[in-house]
């Protein structure tokens, strides 16, 4: 370089460029700095060799260690695995209505099953497991339940899903159309009186005797609903498919009915204990047996759960 | 490479530019010699000769065998480096009771639950800018140090130094003063010196493991610590940071010493830029001790020469090995210990003391020109430093008061958006939040927690049934910890979206508590 010159007041000499009148001291760097330099090429070399470094044309060079980052991934998902290991028997071995006992089992099934649901669930029930009244899939959050909410009911549901045809019998019903079957004077009494039994509309008698002849038998005299055949109640203010008079009209003339996979043939048993554990938790849980169905056979077992009316 | 804006005969003059190979010496050059502009004003500028330079690249550390030596600045390090040591070493130890609930260690950082304690207060994580505060007060310090009285920080405290100079007394002590250092340096690698230099090593290493050691035990309870360490049972991070930290401490310590300060930090360049010509430093007072000459030549030649009698003692015992007759420069950590050195020697031959001085740049001005200094005080006492004490102090009062008013009971609640609400069979509608409640007690603490605001409205949890849903429920919480509840608000059928508070009230004699302030949401009026 051309302008080379010492600074007079440090006496030390500049690297010969000028920039604007600043000027650079070239004062020598200590020599332990050469040696780190010189470290960390050696480390580098090491850590070509120990791990994927060059670029090939398809792969990188694999490097002596073995080491991936998909493979760390997978070792770090194992561990997470082994660690849920003693959880996940410790739940596969646990029967369902007796999880409450065990506060700290609970908490995880729990969790657990926040995850699953969002993977499994949240299509149709919704995120926040609110349901759709749209399109007919129940909310998970409200104290309505079509086959029941205690624990063992909504594990029953979810394992063996609703209105599948094979081997479940706990959770099959249908609501025939009554298309054809009143005219339309018929039909608005008992539509009135189906509002009547939850204080929305003026009782009737006319509706009343339409109402016990063709309804009563499976949702009850007083609309209470039976969980043992899915009916739901009528006479709360909770409407699975909407609840203004039309919309009852149009579920009395022609009836539609939710169908859920049974998630007992897709997912693993702890699996299914976990969604049933945070369904029950969404704020909805009952005491198992606590709600007295009203129909005449009580089934033991009451069943799982969703709310809704026709 | 010229400024381009810069026409080139308009360049300045290169009568010093380096022709041929042949340049001046690369040698520093003290300012006060090379430059008659140079901020002194007060020597005969002499052109170095001239010689032909191979160009260096690389500057090999020269080492520094500084001598023992006695005084006032010498002993006040001793001093620091007593209390600073200490703090370091003892404050793992103390113990302080905080009940059953708590870990009785006085300061501990206990990063697995994520506290902080230190005596009587206890920090959590929200709770940072505690720390952050201290830093900037620890930050603004630094200022107010330094200008008062310069690099005082570096001089004395800095654990660079301590620890510099305890590696320093080790040479001292295994290999003897100066001269014996040096010649042992120079000398061939015999046994003897492999042993010598194996030993002082061994002791360097010792050093470092204590130093690596002391800092772990800020982390978790000392007393267990210490026996699982030794044990073999610690955590591997316990191992591998007294290893790390063995390890930079033997480097930078034992090894690298000044160049740590010249090379690494930048508090040294930080500090320069924040010192003016009132701030103190040490300060080898020219006009007095130049030209130098022995007592001997001042003797024969009375008047002709200053008090510097060219002993040299004021670089044998620095530290960084500079000579502070060169002026103020970036490896002088102000020490003091050329002080102590020039002092002594003024002594001997009966001349006054402070040749070599702590000294304010103006008052070197003033003392050259031939009027009185300003005593040293004046220079503590001055707008600069009471503007950086004044904020300093004032940072600190507000962080106190922060401390004595927060409260130890706090809430957050956070709605569920998804859904925002439901009807229940009845009607009525649901809203479901997610409250946490943090317990900053080192006891557990029932604590209630009522809605405020909300007509007819109930709740009740995830571990409080519906049956007993009220406007007000009781839970139980754990010792400094955060609770976390799932709490289900439920109002009548006609209640309309509006906001409404949670409260939570500590049931202790404390009472004390928390309000946040929310909002129900509900249907939209059909």
């Amino acid at each position: 370089m051309a302008n080379k010159r010492i600074d007079q007041p440090t006496g030390t000499e500049t690297v010969g460029h000028e920039w604007d009148g600043i000027e650079e001291l070239n004062t020598p760097l200590p020599r332990w700095w050469l040696w780190t330099f010189y470290l960390t090429i050696i480390f580098a070399i090491g850590y070509v060799i120990a791990y994927p470094a060059w670029p090939m044309i398809d792969r990188a060079t694999a490097g002596m260690l073995g080491w991936s980052s998909r493979g760390a991934l997978a070792q770090e998902m194992t561990a997470a695995d082994r660690a849920q290991q003693s959880f996940r028997e410790q739940l596969a071995a646990i029967d369902v209505v007796k999880l409450r006992d065990n506060p700290e089992l609970m908490q995880r099934a729990v969790a657990g099953g926040a995850a699953a649901f969002k993977v499994n669930c949240s299509q149709c029930h919704g995120s926040g497991a609110a349901g759709s009244q749209t399109l007919g899939y129940p909310n998970l959050n409200d104290d309505d339940w079509l086959w029941g909410g205690d624990l063992a009911a909504i594990h029953y549901s979810i394992d063996r899903g609703i209105r599948q045809p094979d081997d479940n019998e706990k959770r099959q019903s249908v609501m025939p159309s009554f298309d054809g079957a009143f005219d339309s004077a018929q039909l608005e009494a008992v539509t009135q009186h189906v509002l009547s039994l939850s204080g929305n509309a003026d009782a009737s008698a006319a509706g009343a005797q339409i109402y016990a002849d063709n309804c009563a038998a499976c949702h009850g005299p007083a609309g209470q609903g039976d969980r043992a055949q899915g009916a739901p109640r009528l006479n709360d203010q909770i409407w699975l498919r909407g609840g203004t008079a039309a919309d009852i009209k149009r579920q009395i003339l022609n009836p539609r009915m939710g169908a859920m996979p049974a998630w007992g043939e897709r997912l693993d048993p702890v699996t299914v204990k976990m969604l049933t554990a945070y369904v029950y938790s969404l704020g909805g849980g009952e005491e198992a047996q606590a709600e007295i169905s009203d129909s005449a056979e009580t089934q033991p077992e009451a069943e799982a759960g969703n709310d809704g009316q026709p | 490479m010229g400024n381009p804006d810069q026409p080139d005969d308009a360049k300045r003059d290169w009568a010093v530019t380096v022709e041929d190979g042949i340049a001046k010496s690369n040698e520093p050059v003290s300012s006060a010699v090379a430059d008659p502009a140079a901020a002194t004003r007060r020597h005969e500028p002499h052109e170095p000769p001239r010689e032909t330079l191979p160009e260096k690249l690389y500057e090999a550390r020269k080492s520094i065998h500084n001598k023992r030596i006695d005084g006032p600045f010498r002993r006040f390090k001793w001093f620091v480096m007593l209390v600073t040591l200490g703090i370091y070493y003892v404050t793992p130890w103390l113990r302080w009771d905080r009940g059953p609930y708590a870990p009785d260690q006085a300061v501990l950082v206990d990063l697995a639950n994520r506290r902080f304690y230190m005596f009587g207060i206890e920090i959590w994580p929200h709770e940072f800018y505690f720390v952050a505060g201290l830093l900037i007060m620890a930050g603004i310090g630094l200022f107010v140090i330094t200008s008062a009285v310069g690099r005082a920080w570096c001089g004395y405290a800095c654990p660079q130094t301590v620890w510099t100079d305890l590696f320093q007394h080790i040479d001292r002590f295994v290999d003897g003063d100066r001269n014996a250092r040096i010649r042992l340096e120079n000398a061939p690698w015999t046994w003897g010196k492999v042993f010598r230099r194996g030993f002082k090593w061994s002791i360097y290493l010792a050093i470092g493991f204590v130093t690596g050691g002391a800092w772990i035990l800020y982390f978790a309870d000392a007393p267990t610590l210490f026996r699982d360490f030794f044990a073999l049972e610690a955590a591997p991070v316990a191992y591998a940071t007294v290893a790390i930290l063995t390890l930079t401490t033997v480097t930078l310590g034992g090894f690298m010493r000044e160049q740590v300060c010249i090379y690494m930090c930048p508090w040294p360049r930080i500090q320069t830029a924040m010192m003016d010509e009132k701030s103190l430093m040490v300060t080898y007072k020219d006009w007095r001790g130049e030209p130098r000459g022995s007592v001997k030549k001042a003797a024969k030649n009375p008047g002709q020469f200053g008090d510097c009698i060219d002993c040299t003692q004021c670089v044998q015992v620095c530290p960084t090995g500079i000579d502070i007759r060169e002026g103020p420069q970036i490896g002088c950590i102000t020490c003091a210990l050329c002080i102590d050195a020039c002092d002594k020697v003024m002594k001997d031959i009966g001349r006054p003391r402070g040749l070599i001085d702590y000294a304010t740049l103006e008052d070197c001005e003033r003392e050259a020109a031939g009027e009185n200094p300003k005593p040293a005080w004046r220079a503590l006492l001055r707008p600069r430093t009471m503007v950086y004490f004044t904020i300093w102090a004032g940072i600190g009062a507000a962080l106190l008061f922060a401390l004595g008013v927060r409260t130890h009971t706090e809430m957050t609640v956070a709605p569920d958006r998804n859904p925002p609400f439901m009807l229940m069979s009845d009607g009525s509608i649901r809203n479901s939040f997610t409250l946490k409640i943090r317990n900053m007690e080192s006891r557990p603490r029932d604590m209630e927690i009522a809605l405020d605001g909300l007509e007819g409205g109930v709740m009740w949890t995830d571990a409080i049934g519906r049956d007993e849903a009220a406007a007000t429920q009781t839970i139980t919480v754990a010792a400094d910890q955060v609770r976390t509840i799932r709490a289900y608000v439920m109002a009548p059928r006609d209640a309309r979206t509006q906001d409404f508070a949670f409260t939570v009230t500590s049931l202790d004699e404390q009472r004390e508590s928390d309000r946040v302030e929310t909002r129900f949401d509900a249907p939209e009026t059909p």
